[in-house]
């Protein structure tokens, strides 16, 4: 009964290829890896990128418009799509965090719904704030 | 068996409450700016400058850049520890965690009060 389980060798810890091409993950458990990879782009580069277009744009009135010119450029959109997404994501799933450290949504089905909504709502927020700035 | 040295004094939990106290506060500057963004627009320099020429925002986005850089702390830590498994090279990527996050916040301190 016990053998086939209990003789399995079991990781000690997960290795980043297997998280990201072995295990089938939960929704959750994809939302959770998702905030792993926001925050960690929002810390680089997107933090520095911010700052880099804040500074010019508040220096001047040439880099103002240099910062506008800038954001009409399509690989730059590109690039604050993705930044708009970390953002919005990152929050998002925060938010269904800190939620569910006050022990709210933990049971399964309300677990799962959450992190549909994260997605969905974090999606739509990029949808909404590049259409904005498209 | 589980075999665990414990070191210090609830650092862990320090940590853990201080990344979400963070968050609550940049999740409260983020609307705070939004609004103070739409309610500045037509977009233009003057009305950009202005928003930022502002006592509190300055004071708000300083609150902001510090709590930034102490979450992210914990949050990259994390990554850190999860996933660097030699201990020179941790350490260095730590290191340099801290000086990137030092970096930020001289450099945000540098454009609200120029």
């Amino acid at each position: 009964m016990s053998s086939a389980a209990a003789k399995k060798q079991r990781p000690k810890y997960l290795s980043l290829p297997a998280i990201l091409f072995q295990i089938r993950l939960p929704l959750p458990g994809r939302v959770s890896i998702l905030h792993r990879v926001s925050g960690a782009l929002l810390v680089m580069p997107f933090a520095a990128w911010a700052l880099y277009m804040l500074d010019l744009s508040l220096a001047s009135e040439a880099g103002f418009s240099a910062i506008k010119g800038y954001l009409d450029l399509p690989l730059v959109k590109s690039g604050m799509l993705l930044f708009i997404w970390a953002y919005s994501h990152h929050l998002c799933a925060g938010i269904r965090y800190l939620v569910l450290d006050l022990n709210r949504g933990i049971d399964l089905r309300p677990a799962r719904a959450s992190a549909w909504a994260v997605l969905v709502v974090s999606l739509a927020l990029t949808a909404y704030f590049g259409w904005k700035l498209w | 068996m589980v075999k665990r040295l414990v070191v210090g004094a609830h650092y862990g939990l320090r940590d853990w409450l201080a990344q979400r106290i963070t968050a609550v506060v940049m999740a409260v500057y983020t609307l705070i700016l939004m609004v103070a963004i739409f309610r500045a627009a037509p977009f233009t320099y003057e009305g950009w400058k202005a928003l930022f020429a502002q006592g509190w925002l300055r004071i708000a986005t300083l609150i902001f850049a510090v709590s930034l850089a102490w979450h992210a702390w914990v949050g990259v830590r994390d990554i850190l520890m999860d996933y660097i498994k030699h201990d020179g090279l941790r350490l260095a990527l730590q290191v340099l965690t801290v000086l990137l996050l030092a970096g930020y916040m001289g450099w945000a301190i540098e454009i609200l009060w120029r």
